[in-house]
Parts: structure tokens; sequence; C-alpha cells
């Protein structure tokens, strides 16, 4: 058993270990492991050339990376949280994404970022926020949210051998989860959404922080007697609109569970994305459970009580068996 | 009061009962079977005639008053 | 989906009977902003029995106009929204002002965020997310509030008007800026009812979807894809989701091929009457054990004393046999209650008033039985006035709607055309109807003697899960007894 964050780690390794040009920087990835401990150790195996540490400037060097991405490495830059990265979203928008289409194809930017994301660890609104669906908007790059201890593995893997910019979302709670890890494993195709859990009555739409709520809705719910078919989106953009579909054309409902805030979210895009192709294997509205749109709150209560919960996925799950 | 008054209003009335049929009865149609008046119908043509005409006819007399020819019979005398 | 308001009430498409599934709103007869009151005809229905004038249960104004003319909605279908006059606010001039910054704030406070308050407008909103209606107010609506509706206001507050039913807007704050804290809407709630009209406007708003989507069948996008694909006509199917909308598992179970009502009644309007008569038939046939008891009644007194009594009046006021008969019955059943009733699945509890139906034939084919409220209570120049009233208006298409479902017990009459007697068939759910055939003169023995006399031929069928023969015998003599006496029918 390894944890989520140990799947990061194996895979940094492995990548700095079968090609010289990957290497690591962000604030506190040396000499303090990383925030959360992802890089503990990796600047004792590989030096400071490789695991560098950068100062509290996140356009720098973010923007640093892409230099070194159009210079021909593999730069893979820590972003502490996406609450930070906004500072850098001018770099990612205007120079990481428009590159290969504004050089005719003649640039490419293999850079990856990885980012903490979302909330429920009492670290208050500018530590906790779900913002996902900003980089998701955007044509040029590409988007990850690995849900699973074997994903956080595979999918840092294959966004480094992308030859386009590619954003892995960390949730912040995941990283002390454990699952199985086959390190020898060939990564999986990170690009698809995967059917965690087949059901019949109602697809419940998950990823990252939420696919968790999902598979323990589902678990609820066949108490009940409901079977809920969980999806991991696992990949934010592009979306793998025909898995999604395939699933609502089996069950004819949906549950989005989506930790962004709902107004201009990743769950209305779903939502609009399907009733462009399955409206009519619709057996009522599709549902959404988003986090309040409040910034999330320090207070625990406060806070639990915005995230979406279990119990408002199972509400939703039943609600849509109504039509 | 003349035979055409009579009939004039007689088929008016038999009109408002029974929309168009009281112009397509003959002078001695069985008013009621024809036109499938029952009591309370034939209570509104007389009240209808009563209004109209001033006649009062008795309830005794409804019984004979079977036809169109009947009713004229009657009023003119 | 459509909920009445505070100090609101849902003016509703009604059961004329119980065979009634759906109607069409052929007109309206009042526009939003008229007072009406208890009685006041408000709509035109059409029904398979024929067009009913339908009229409003409730004191109030017309706040808004749900359904269009055209549409055809189930029973129960809300129609229009109608307000109470006294939440309309005690001045004029209080209301508009009242009312315009009840639906600024409605709309903002009660709907947009409020998902107990508001399950039709937003589904994402309905399904249980308390933390946004609370949060959203807090940091997203607050300024807008301020400026648009006058007073910002508190979470806490919000809430505490919305379990109170209070307009959270005509409230005056306390706090800074005016902010009205909890403890305002607290202080409130005893104030005159200027405030108390927030959800009215909430639910008006609220109900823009229902009054677009209520002239069309409801059903989801699979389950109108799926009855295409299978010939099943969603008019004919119920639905068993939220608001009676039709889903996907509702059209897998109708049988294949059925056609509905709808198509039926494109054929003709008197097709569409036979059926109905039919299908109520039918059922009565099918579920009702019906017992069949006949008893010929002396007519001689009651016809000599109606003969004596219209003797001496115009036309006008006249009043035909059938009435004494109506009457009689109506004062029979008193004593026979058991059989003034409705079947309600398991019992009948016998009804307080008797409301007889009037069995009336229409021309070019079909048969109504409105009812006669409170027949009993009536003198005979009154039956008469409301007999020859419904008669009229039955064969004009103008019956009320109150009339066609309140029939506690029936009364046909088939002497018109000569008949001896009338085996009816009950008319569900009632549990009994009286016949009565053509008066006319037979031999008949009085003392020892034979005599001409004019005699009925009363008959009476019963509900045999109800009563028992026994009753309907009671009932009929009784009958004869109260027509030997017709002087006393007269009050």
């Amino acid at each position: 058993m390894s944890s989520y964050r140990d799947a990061i780690r194996s895979a940094l390794r492995q990548l700095m270990q079968e090609d010289e040009r990957v290497f690591l920087m962000g604030e506190d990835v040396g000499n303090y492991g990383g925030a959360y401990a992802v890089s503990k150790g990796l600047l004792e195996e590989f030096g400071p050339e490789r695991i560098r540490d950068t100062p509290l400037a996140e356009s720098g060097f973010v923007g640093a990376g892409i230099g070194a991405a159009l210079g021909g490495m593999r730069p893979i830059v820590e972003v502490m949280t996406v609450n930070f990265s906004l500072l850098a979203l001018d770099q990612v928008v205007n120079n990481a994404a428009t590159m290969r289409h504004m050089s005719g194809g003649q640039f490419e930017v293999p850079l990856v970022v990885r980012m903490a994301t979302g909330g429920g660890k009492q670290i208050a609104a500018q530590h906790s926020h779900s913002l996902e669906n900003w980089f998701a908007h955007v044509p040029g790059i590409k988007c990850l949210a690995p849900a699973t201890v074997q994903d956080a593995r595979d999918m840092v893997l294959q966004a480094v051998a992308d030859p386009d910019p590619v954003f892995v979302f960390e949730h912040q709670l995941l990283y002390g989860m454990t699952g199985e890890l086959d390190e020898e494993a060939a990564p999986a195709d990170p690009w698809r959404a995967i059917v965690r859990r087949p059901g019949e009555d109602v697809t419940l739409i998950g990823w990252a922080g939420t696919l968790g709520k999902c598979l323990e809705a589902a678990e609820a719910l066949a108490k009940e007697g409901v079977e809920a078919e969980v999806v991991d989106l696992r990949c934010l953009r592009p979306i793998d609109f025909p898995t999604l579909a395939a699933s609502v054309t089996k069950t004819h409902r949906a549950v989005i569970v989506d930790e962004g805030w709902k107004t201009g979210g990743l769950a209305g895009e779903l939502m609009a994305g399907l009733m462009e192709r399955v409206f009519y294997e619709l057996d009522g509205p599709i549902r959404r459970v988003c986090t309040a749109e409040v910034p999330i709150p320090y207070a625990k209560h406060m806070e639990d009580h915005a995230l979406p919960t279990v119990e408002r996925v199972v509400a939703a799950a039943k609600e849509s068996l109504r039509g | 009061m003349t035979r055409d008054e009579i009939l004039a209003a007689l088929r008016r009335h038999l009109n408002a009962i029974v929309p168009g049929e009281g112009d397509e009865l003959a002078l001695d149609d069985d008013i009621r079977d024809e036109l499938d008046l029952d009591s309370m119908d034939f209570l509104k043509l007389v009240q209808g005639l009563h209004e109209d005409l001033g006649v009062d006819i008795p309830e005794t007399d409804y019984g004979k008053l079977d036809t169109l020819e009947a009713f004229v019979g009657y009023l003119s005398r | 989906m459509v909920e009445a308001a505070a100090g609101e009430q849902l003016f509703t498409m009604p059961s004329l009977g119980a065979d009634m599934e759906a109607g069409r709103l052929v007109a309206w007869k009042v526009g939003v902003g008229d007072a009406v009151k208890r009685g006041d005809i408000v709509a035109e229905v059409e029904t398979e029995k024929g067009l009913i004038e339908v009229e409003v249960f409730a004191d109030g104004v017309v706040r808004e106009l749900l359904v269009e003319p055209g549409a055809k909605v189930p029973v129960g279908t809300a129609l229009a929204r109608i307000g109470g006059a006294a939440e309309s606010g005690a001045a004029a001039g209080g209301e508009a002002e009242t009312d315009g910054a009840g639906a600024g704030g409605a709309a903002r406070v009660d709907v947009a965020y409020a998902p107990a308050a508001a399950p039709g407008s937003a589904p994402g909103e309905a399904i249980g997310e308390p933390v946004e209606s609370v949060g959203e107010t807090a940091y997203g609506a607050a300024p807008g509030k301020t400026k648009l509706d006058g007073a910002p206001s508190t979470p806490a507050a919000r809430r505490e008007a919305r379990e109170k039913q209070l307009d959270v807007g005509g409230v005056r704050g306390s706090g800074s800026h005016g902010r009205v804290g909890l403890e305002d809407v607290r202080g409130a709630e005893g104030d005159a009812g200027g405030a108390r009209v927030a959800s009215a406007a909430a639910t008006g708003a609220r109900g823009e979807g229902s009054a677009a989507e209520a002239g069309r069948v409801r059903a989801t996008p699979v389950a109108r894809r799926r009855a295409e694909e299978r010939g099943v006509d969603l008019g004919a199917v119920e639905g068993s989701g939220r608001d009676g909308v039709i889903l996907l598992a509702d059209v897998e179970k109708a049988p294949v091929g059925v056609t509905g009502p709808a198509k039926t009644k494109a054929a003709s309007p008197a097709e569409a009457m036979r059926a109905a008569i039919g299908a109520a038939m039918a059922r009565s046939k099918r579920e009702i054990p019906h017992y069949y008891l006949t008893h010929t009644i002396d007519l001689g007194a009651a016809m000599s004393w109606l003969e004596a009594r219209n003797a001496d009046r115009p036309p006008t006021e006249r009043v035909v046999p059938a009435a004494l008969l109506v009457k009689a019955t109506a004062l029979a059943l008193k004593k026979v209650p058991e059989l003034n009733a409705w079947w309600t699945g398991s019992a009948a509890p016998p009804k307080a008033e008797v409301n007889v139906g009037v069995a009336i034939s229409l021309r070019g084919g079909g048969l109504v039985a409105p009812a006669i409220p409170g027949t009993d209570q009536l003198g005979l120049d009154a039956l008469m006035a409301a007999m020859s009233d419904v008669v009229e208006r039955a064969r004009r298409g103008a019956l009320r709607a109150s009339e066609m479902g309140s029939a506690t017990v029936t009364v046909t009459s088939l002497g018109d055309r000569g008949v001896e007697s009338v085996i009816p068939v009950i008319i569900p759910p009632q549990v009994a109807i009286v016949g009565f055939g053509t008066p006319s003169e037979r031999p008949w023995v009085v003392d020892g003697e034979v005599v001409p006399r004019t005699l009925v031929t009363a008959s009476v069928a019963g509900d045999h899960r109800v009563t028992d023969g026994h009753h309907g015998a009671r009932l009929l003599a009784r009958i004869e007894k109260l027509l030997q006496k017709p002087e006393k029918l007269d009050s």
C-alpha cells in the first residue's frame, strides 16, 4: 500500500531517473520537501540543480518553466496551491497555452504544472478553493485530476510525456490516502473518464476530491436499493464526453459532484455537454452538488457545511429518480 | 292574432328550445315526439307564449296541445 | 410544483366527476387584478361532459393566471393564484408599494436563494443545499440587495423571515445602514400583514415555468423519445415523477398503442361524452353490486294538489311533477341517509347535505346529472327554478364545476317518453339512484274498489357494498308516504 503522495513521488523519481531533461521547481520543494511533502528526499537524491527552490513569485517561476520547456527541457513546476496559481495566470494563458498555435506549430511547451487544490483542511479561503475550471476553460492546455493512488503516479508520468502544457490538480485531502500502487505498470491513458463502480439507476460524476464522496454515496444508495454508477472524470480538459454520455445513456440520470462553485463551474459545463449529446436519454434534469458560493470558511463546522457532502450527493441522486 | 303570427311565435320559441328544428316541424307533427320535448321543455314553450302573446294556457289543457295546428286552433279561439 | 404562498389560494382544475382526469381551459372570465368572491364564475372548462363554467371558492384578488386558454391540464393543476383580499395591504397605496418590494425582495431572497421555498424554479437549488441558501445571500447577493431592495439583512434574519413567511424587505432594520437583523424580524412578526406577501410574489416568480408547461404533457426527454418509439400516447400515461412528470419507467409500463382521450376527443365532443358515460357506467357495472327495487306509488293526491297549485298561477310560476318527485326523494333520503353517500373505497359515510343530481338528456345525445345543492332545503318554487336553470344551462353547455361533481344521489325520470319504469345504473361514487317512470292513469284498488288513479313506478338501485334491499325499500316507502301529503313538500 502506498500513499497518493508516495505515488507522485514515485513518478517524479522515475521521470528524473529516466530523463535528464526533467527537473522539479517550486516553493519549498527542496529543503522543506514540498508543502505537502511530495518531494521529500528528492533533493538529497537528485541535488539542487534538479530539485530547485524558488522565490515566492509564481509568475516568475512558471514563466521560467515555460522558457525551459521551449528550450527543450521537461520542467515540472509545483505551485503550492491553485489559489496562488492565479499569480501565474498570465504566463499560463498568454504564453504556455498559445505558443504552439501562435508559432504555427514551430514551438511546443512540454511543461507540467502540479498544484494542490480543494478544501477540507481548515486552512481558510486563500488555501482551500477549487479553481480547476479556470484552467479547464483555456484551449492549449490539458488538465488532469487524479483521484486514486495509481492515477496520481500515472498522470504525472503521462503529463511529462505529453508535448503540451499539462496541469495536474492534486486534491490536498488525498495526499495521505493509501491504495494499491503498481510502480511497474505502463501508465494508463489519462485522458479518459473511467467507470469506477457500475450501476443502472443514476450516474454520479466526480473527480479528484469528490470521487470518494461519490463512491460513498453509491454505497449508501445501494443499501436503499439504488444502484449508482460512479464515473471518475479524471481529465478536466479535454472532457471525455463519450464515456459520460454512455453512462447516462444507460442510467438516464446524472448527478455531478464538483467541489468548485456552481456558478460558471465545471459542473455546469458537464451538464451542458451532456444535454447537447444525450438530451433525449435524460429522465429528468441533471443535478449538481457543488460547494456553497462562499469563500471557504475557516471554522470547521462551516467548512464541512460548505463543501459537497455524501448526504447531499445521496439526496440529489434520490431526487433524480423522481424525474 | 293571426294564424301566421301564432305560427311564427310557436316556431320562434321552439327554435329557442331545440335550435333549428322549430322550422322543420310540419303542422300536424306531434311536437313532443318530433322534437323530443320533456315536460320542462313544454312548460318553457308555454311560458314563452305567455310572455310573448299574453296567453295563459292552463295546465289541464297541455294534453290537447300536441301539434302546431292544435296550438293555432286553441289560441285562435 | 406550484404551491400557494401565504395568504394565497390556488384555483385548480376541478374534478367534475369521478371519471374526469383532465380538462381544457377554454376561456378566462377574469383577469389579473380582478377581485373575485366565492361563487363567481372565473373560467370555462371543457370536459368530456361538455362546457362547464367553473366558480372560484375563495374571496380575493386574481394574482396570476397560470394556464393559457386552450391548454388541457390534469385535474388538480393550479390554474390561477388568488390572493386574499386581507393580505393585499391595508391601504391601496400601501399595496402597490408592498407588492413592489415583495416582488423584488422575494425574487431575490426567497426564490433564488431559498431552496425550500423554490422547489420549482431551480432544480439544483431544491435538492437540499441549505449552505448555498445562506451563503449566496450572505456574500453574493447582499450588495445587490442593498441597492435594489432598500435594506440589507442578515442571513439569520432572512431565515427567520422565511420561516415566519414574512417579507424581509418590508421589515425595518435597526442595524447600520438599516441592516435587518434577527431581532428586527422577530419584532416585526406581530405587525400588520403588509410584509407578509413575500412568498406570494416569490411563488409568482417561480410559477412562470409551470405556466409555460401547463399546457403540455410533462414528460422527460427520454420518456418522450421512448413513447414515440413504442407508439405510446403520453396523454394516456400517468406520470409517477415529481409533480406528475412522466418518467421513462411510466412509458415502459404503458400499454403499446394506447390512444389517449385527446384522440378520442378529436373525433367529436358527442363521441367523447359517450366514451365518458361509457367509462363511468362500465365502472359502475363492474364494481358496484347493484340491487334493484320497484314500487308503484299512487300519485293521485300529489297530482291534484299540484294541478290546483298551478291553476291560479301564470305559466312562469308553475311547477312540473318532476319537481315534486325530486323533493320527495330528497326528503326521504334524510330518513335513509345510508343511500345519500359517496363510496370512498372501503366505506360510504353518509353525506350531511342532500344534493340531488338531476339526470338530463342532451339533445344530440349524452347525459349529464348536475347537482342541485341542498335539494331538501328548497321550497317547490325554488326547486323548480333551480331545475329549469340547470336544464337550460346543461343544454347550452354552461354548467358549473360545483354542479358536476357534488351530487350525493341521482334522480332519473324517463317519464316523458312513456316508459313504465326505469332500472337505473348508479353513478360512482354515489351509492344509490332513484328512477321514476311515466305517471299515468291505471286501475288501482282503493277501499276494496277498483278505481282509476294516476300512478308512477318508482325504482331504486342501491350499492350492496353499502346497503341492503331493506334500505332501498324504506326509501321508496318513504317517498310514497311523502307524496301523499304533497303540501308538506313545499317548504
